[in-house]
């Protein structure tokens, strides 16, 4: 049966206005979403994902517009429509859900009333009809008690929650379309698990079609029945799931998964691939294909001539590809992955963690709690830390916000002092020693590089003054011609032209920052570097051109690495042994392989089925933990991970802090689940073999 | 790889950049505007003792008005006052102490106000409770009050008015300091300084204070109006700078009552206030608008 599209977007571009010129957002856009089907947009940071969004929404803002092209909603170009007729679809007929859950909820107005003004605005119905929609769809999004969260502010609820909050709101009134942009991008992984399994259930429970807009390639795989893949404002390969993941054409497409870290990969033995370079700025883009600089089948004459159109790939009708050579490819010949890296030898114990325990005390001045008598809280933020980590090993600590990862990270660069037990760096107790106290080689011995590229170089000073003052500072060089050439090494080990060091942060990429942020780091030869989530706000294929950058220079000092982080694809492929924490726990650790496959515990089982990965040929178990995390303030008693445990067994789960149980020497589980449970689990992630590969014939 | 490596750039000198920077107020029209108003007093009262003026003390011929020829041939452009002395001269002349104890004050109110504030912001604790209730404090004080009770307690001198207006404005600016400390002290770059052990006092004054600039060039642009017009008001009330020197203020005081015949010996240099202030607050406005852009 011939369906018509719910929205169409034909040969869309869509521009800015700006100080500098007309700046090209999209270029020649087409994209058709029929009726209950989900549609996917990917790309990375820049690549107009968003803007397709509000160009939708028609809410481009006052410098942004669609040049030519057409939008079709239903048959009818939205184009034409008033402003009135686009207020009664927006909301109503086309529902947006934005990454910012609680920016989208007003802070001053109960929950239930903000819901039913929706139904109240857009059609004739009481108050009291409206409410019961509303309360009716906070069940359909699965929050726990519906009343009391119609009742409750969204500043009361967690950030899960909020988002759940927003779905209803944009499901209240039976939209055709539901726009996501980045929906879960702000979430945990566990809660993001339960976020997309709810969008899937409602497109298929309402029939709702969906745009989903993501850098993920994993939530795609899981949500989206076809992905447009956007590069530059272009869209460069479009068609079913399955053809784009399978089947890929476009170099820029096998470029992306050839950089995730999929299950399968090692940075021995198959390191990631990053892509060279980096997006053109929309007034820099290349003549011809905008890939072409960063192409590896680049070919003169062919790439830089002409504007590449999609084409169709023979045999797929609908699979479409934005490249010129697309059918001449030799995928071997770009197969530059056989690089392997010599895998290291991990040497003695550097870092020793024993009963490291950190507790802070909040003082409510509420008088209140002061006639109460419970004016000072104590946060348990660390109990019973102990790990070791060696000499040019990569430690991984995993675990979702507010599980204490950062506290620790915080006791080990002496910010803060622990409350009791022992941190021993190199034979020395820094436990309870602030960094003020430390002597410069100890404090040069333990660096940290940070996660927000953009916050980690003062935007004040030039890139080599901040190298420079590190290197004075740690006393590696005085004198200022040594201080210099130091400088310039350390960028060459990071792989950027010295000429860097004259600029400012705001001159640099995110991905350049971070570069700086490690040489930082290292300037001091350091015998241990805390990164805290050094990639995560990092595009795809940056990542991995940092991740490798980290490990090698690891590799080459031989310096201990002890990697924070919550995305698991990442710690698999880059450590050798995980922690994972738990509400200020450590719930297991052991070899990377030892926690990636059973026995697990149960949160290590829940987070590893949580990860979206981007590879149709992995099965994973579907674990979907309820609720979320605990507050530190207020832990529940007996084991931290009760109240979410898809596992639990009992009363003693309740009351008892579980043993800490010993499976291979160094893998330990925290858990009361009996020997028999964990003999009979079965992993979580399993690959089947790939029917057909990356191949053209 | 090697080959891009070796050029060794010799970096922008920091006027170079400071000029390069400075140059960004041309996308403001407004901003242009208001500077080239005060740049005309500032240039008027560099150039003041070169000018063909005449003396601003010396009296003349008084109640003379604009443009009326002198015994000596030459004119008064903007008229003589009552005691007969040249009211062109004495408002360029005027614009001199203005602009010198202006600046200097709002300097002086800047210095202490930015240590208050990033020490409040920065340190926290005690530091803070102590430093926010003295601000509260004097800015629960009447400005004018504040003003009359220093300079009549402590005398009428230059550095008396600097004094005062830096126990007027150095509260507000400590919270605006503060409030952007607050913000500040949460970036990876504090902690990254932290990290490596470097003292408070280098913390705040090289890593926090810097990047504080933005907003507080425009506070400083507003303030630096506020102060003139605080100095022509203390002018007025008598509390200004001991005569005979020019001042505006006083200008004004001297020659209000004879308003209703010889308006213009009052007008001129309020006039003059008004657009220097004028030009203070244009080019802040203009600032803002350009730092709001990308």
């Amino acid at each position: 049966m011939e369906q018509t599209p719910i929205l169409e977007c034909r040969n869309l571009c869509i521009s800015y206005a700006t100080r500098g010129g007309e700046i090209p957002a999209v270029i020649d856009f087409n994209m058709t979403v029929m009726p209950g089907q989900g549609v996917g947009i990917v790309g990375e940071s820049g690549c107009g994902k968003s803007t397709v969004a509000l160009a939708i929404m028609q809410y481009l803002g006052s410098n942004g517009y669609i040049k030519s092209g057409e939008i079709f909603f239903h048959g009818r170009d939205m184009r034409t429509m008033s402003e009135e007729e686009l207020r009664s679809i927006r909301g109503s007929k086309i529902a947006m859900i934005y990454q910012e859950p609680m920016a989208s909820l007003n802070p001053s107005m109960k929950i239930g009333e903000q819901l039913a003004e929706v139904p109240l605005f857009h059609e004739d119905v009481t108050r009291a009809e409206a409410m019961q929609r509303a309360l009716e769809l906070l069940e359909a999004v699965k929050l726990p008690d519906p009343k009391r969260i119609m009742d409750a502010y969204p500043h009361q609820i967690s950030g899960g929650q909020q988002q759940r909050v927003v779905i209803a709101m944009a499901l209240l009134s039976k939209p055709d379309l539901l726009l996501l942009d980045e929906p879960t991008t702000a979430l945990d992984v566990t809660v993001e698990r339960g976020i997309v399994e709810l969008v899937k259930e409602i497109s298929a429970e309402f029939g709702t079609s969906m745009i989903y807009i993501s850098h993920n390639l994993g939530l795609i795989l899981d949500t989206c029945d076809r992905v447009t893949v956007m590069y530059s404002g272009e869209a460069v390969e479009d068609g079913t799931v399955n053809e784009v993941f399978d089947d890929m054409y476009h170099p820029y497409t096998s470029g992306l998964f050839a950089s995730i870290p999929l299950p399968g990969a090692d940075k021995n033995e198959r390191p990631l691939v990053p892509i060279p370079g980096q997006l053109p700025l929309p007034h820099q883009r290349p003549r011809g294909c905008f890939f072409g600089p960063r192409c590896a089948f680049f070919k003169d004459g062919t790439c830089n001539t002409d504007k590449v159109n999609m084409r169709s790939v023979t045999g797929q009708e609908g699979h479409t590809v934005r490249c010129a050579r697309f059918e001449d490819i030799d995928w071997s010949e770009g197969d530059h992955a056989a690089v392997t890296v010599k895998s290291v030898k991990s040497g003695k114990v550097v870092l020793k963690v024993r009963n490291m325990k950190k507790y802070y005390e909040i003082r409510s001045s509420s008088i209140l709690s002061m006639i109460r008598g419970d004016a000072v809280k104590t946060v348990k933020a660390n109990e019973n830390i102990n790990f070791d980590a060696r000499e040019a090993e990569t430690v991984a600590i995993v675990g979702e916000s507010g599980c204490g990862k950062s506290t620790f990270a915080k006791v080990l660069m002496g910010l803060e002092e622990a409350t009791d037990g022992e941190v021993i760096l190199n034979g020395e107790d820094l436990a309870h020693v602030s960094v003020q106290k430390r002597k410069a080689r100890t404090v040069g011995h333990l660096q940290m590089v940070f996660q927000n590229p953009f916050d980690t170089l003062n935007p004040s000073h030039s890139v080599g003054s901040q190298i420079a003052r590190v290197i004075r500072k740690f006393g590696v060089e005085k004198d200022p011609e040594k201080v210099r050439a130091k400088v310039n090494e350390l960028l060459d080990l990071v792989k950027l032209p010295r000429d860097f060091a004259h600029r400012r942060p705001r001159q640099l990429s995110g991905g350049q920052k971070q570069r700086i942020g490690i040489a930082r780091a290292f300037a001091g030869n350091p015998a241990l570097v805390v990164a805290d989530e050094p990639v995560s706000a990092l595009d795809v294929s940056v990542q991995a051109a940092v991740t490798g950058l980290l490990t090698e220079i690891q590799n080459d000092l031989r310096s201990t690495l002890l990697f924070i982080s919550h995305d698991l694809s990442v710690v698999r492929y880059l450590s050798d042994r995980v922690v994972v924490m738990y509400l200020g726990h450590i719930v297991e650790q052991g070899t990377t392989d030892e926690v990636f496959s059973p026995p697990y515990h149960p949160y290590t089982e829940a987070l590893l089925s949580a990860v979206p990965i981007a590879d149709t040929s992995v099965e994973q178990k579907q674990i979907i933990l309820e609720g979320d995390i605990p507050s530190a303030v207020n832990p529940p008693p007996g084991c931290p991970f009760q109240t979410r445990c898809q596992r639990k067994i009992g009363s003693i789960c309740e009351t008892e802090l579980p043993p800490m149980k010993e499976f291979k020497p160094g893998h330990h589980i925290l858990c009361h689940l009996d020997e028999d449970v964990f003999a009979d689990m079965e992993p979580v992630i399993v690959m089947h073999e790939k029917g057909e590969a990356v191949t053209v014939s | 790889m090697t080959d891009i490596n070796q050029n060794d750039v010799a970096p922008p000198s920091a006027i170079a950049r400071m000029f390069k920077n400075f140059l960004l107020i041309r996308e403001s029209p407004i901003a242009m505007f208001g500077f080239a108003l005060i740049m005309m007093w500032v240039i008027l009262a560099i150039l003041a003792p070169v000018l063909p003026l005449y003396d601003p003390n010396t009296p003349l011929e008084p109640f003379k008005f604009p443009l009326s020829a002198a015994r000596d041939g030459g004119h008064y452009w903007l008229g003589t006052d009552h005691k007969g002395r040249d009211i062109l001269s004495r408002v360029i002349f005027g614009a001199q102490t203005v602009l010198v104890w202006a600046t200097l004050a709002t300097g002086v109110a800047y210095i202490v106000g930015m240590f208050m504030g990033v020490v409040a912001g920065y340190l926290g604790g005690w530091w803070d409770e102590v430093i926010s209730f003295v601000s509260n404090v004097l800015l629960s004080f009447p400005v004018i009050v504040l003003y009359i009770i220093i300079i009549t307690y402590l005398g009428a001198t230059g550095f008396n008015i600097v004094l005062a207006v830096t126990f007027a404005s150095a509260p507000g600016i400590m919270r605006i300091v503060r409030g952007l400390v607050l913000d500040l002290r949460t970036r990876d770059y504090i902690f990254a300084a932290q990290t490596r052990g470097e003292s408070p006092m280098y913390i705040m004054l090289v890593e926090l204070l810097p990047n504080a600039r933005g907003p507080l060039i425009v506070d400083a642009c507003l303030r630096l109006g506020y102060t003139t017009i605080t100095i022509a008001m203390l002018g007025y009330l008598g509390l200004g700078l001991p005569p005979p020197d020019p001042d505006w203020g006083k200008m004004i005081a001297e020659t209000q009552p004879l308003g209703s015949f010889a308006g213009h010996m009052a007008v001129v240099p309020a006039a003059a206030i008004s657009s220097l202030v004028l030009g203070f607050n244009l080019l802040a406005d203009g600032l803002r608008e350009i730092s709001m852009r990308d």
